[in-house]
């Protein structure tokens, strides 16, 4: 994967998905290596997302390489009104790879095909995220010892969640069973379900889902945005339909793992996280070891 | 209504006739093929009577014959059009257009996010659906439909 970007998940064959598991467990095992010593790379952040750089530098970090960039682009060049075109080329001569979060779609695939330098995407408005689909596989296979035959529930907002798309997708290569679990206004989108007609997946909707939680292998939660809603009072009558609380908790499955691509607001109750099937302060701290394993296979270094 | 279409045009004697171009897309048809830049004789009609279209417009170009894949540009514009290939004043060969698999730099993404509305990206677009024109933008990845569909 030498000199590969990553801009989109669909840019990795479900071999070198599988590779970089793999990796991510070799970083559990020993996440502090010199591995990337001497090594430069350039987080380019046009948009603050303080939780994803923090994962990536501590990532980078703790493999001994060196970073450079900006956390929100009003205090870079951008805000002189440099184009991105310039940006890369410039900054592509400083480092040996760029990982970029901007606010405008597709703006990643751009700078990959501008760059000399391998590009991740950390983020490119409403269309992908691929380090948190990788992440969140990670986290599945971990949980589960498997990513086929799984029951995925998916909760909240179906419609504009990036990491759910790319999940769902993702794991449509898998055989998976999906249950999506959404207020009205905010349902999976219909060409997300030709997909999976397509593919001959089996998937349910719902809007509630307490009668159905037994059956679920992962519950991946989301938040509903009140902003999201056309009409408040909707807001006000689903927002407590999509919060999961403890009490709920009683008839799950024994390898039942509930995740979430965090920040959480208030759609998992504070009495959930002590238990043991609460998993997403863990699966944030695999999202350290996924992005090793992901800058040292684009790097050629593992 | 041979006649007529022979009356508005004049017959050319070695070259490429593309007819059955809708009135309304004539000059983006020019445009595309790079026609407004050649010194070849070209002669064209538009606003002609067409059962078909309404109103259709015809191009005939002198001492030029297109490869398929220069041609097939012009479907997203006139999906409809045909060739004829003309040796000597006789038709040689009839061409008709087909969608092709991928358009780069002919139309312009719907998504207003995507980077192709932002900065001088040339546009491309994978053909999701070739009967209702639906193409997926290589940059954002969402889809331009025919309703939605812009020429630049």
């Amino acid at each position: 994967m030498k000199n590969r970007s990553l801009v989109s998940i669909d840019d990795f064959s479900t071999e070198e998905i599988l590779r970089i598991l793999d990796l991510t467990e070799e970083f559990e095992k020993e996440p502090t290596q010199k591995l990337l010593e001497g090594k430069v790379i350039a987080t380019l952040f046009f948009e603050p997302s303080t939780r994803t750089r923090l994962s990536f530098e501590s990532a980078i970090s703790r493999l001994g390489g060196k970073i450079v960039g900006f956390s929100d682009a009003s205090n870079s060049s951008v805000s002189k009104g440099e184009t991105l075109n310039d940006t890369i080329l410039t900054v592509n001569n400083y480092c040996d790879l760029i990982v970029m979060r901007h606010p405008i779609e597709g703006s990643a695939r751009y700078a990959s095909e501008i760059a000399s330098v391998p590009v991740i995407n950390a983020g490119d408005g409403a269309n992908q995220h691929p380090t948190q689909t990788l992440l969140d596989l990670y986290s599945i296979r971990k949980t589960q010892g498997r990513l086929d035959n799984l029951n995925i529930f998916m909760v909240g907002d179906l419609k504009y969640g990036r990491t759910v798309h790319s999940l769902m997708m993702a794991m449509s290569r898998w055989n998976t069973t999906f249950n999506f679990i959404a207020p009205e206004e905010l349902k999976m989108p219909d060409e997300f379900k030709l997909y999976l007609d397509n593919l001959g997946l089996k998937y349910y909707e719902h809007n509630d889902f307490t009668d159905i939680i037994s059956k679920a292998d992962i519950i991946y939660m989301t938040r509903v945005q009140k902003e999201r809603f056309s009409d408040p009072i909707e807001y006000e009558k689903v927002k407590n339909v999509y919060v999961l609380r403890n009490s709920m908790l009683k008839n799950t499955k024994s390898n039942m793992r509930i995740l979430h691509p965090l920040p959480r607001v208030n759609e998992i109750h504070q009495d959930v996280d002590s238990n043991p099937k609460a998993y997403y302060f863990e699966q944030a701290l695999n999202g350290v070891y996924t992005r090793q394993a992901i800058v040292c296979s684009l790097l050629g270094i593992k | 209504m041979k006649e007529a279409k022979q009356m508005s045009v004049s017959a050319i004697q070695n070259g490429t006739v593309i007819d059955h171009v809708p009135a309304s897309n004539l000059f983006k048809v020019i445009q595309i093929l790079g026609l407004d830049r050649i010194d070849n004789q070209i002669t064209f009609g538009t606003n002609l009577e067409s059962k078909k279209l309404g109103r259709k417009a015809i191009i005939k170009i002198s001492g030029v014959f297109f490869e398929d894949e220069d041609i097939n540009r012009i479907a997203l514009v006139a999906p409809d059009a045909k060739l004829n290939i003309i040796k000597d004043y006789e038709v040689v060969e009839k061409k008709v257009v087909e969608v092709p698999d991928y358009i780069v730099g002919i139309a312009k993404c719907m998504n207003p996010k995507c980077i192709t509305n932002f900065e001088a990206v040339t546009t491309r677009f994978k053909v999701v659906s070739k009967k209702n024109v639906s193409l997926k933008c290589h940059y954002c990845e969402k889809i331009t439909n025919q309703e939605n569909l812009q020429i630049i």
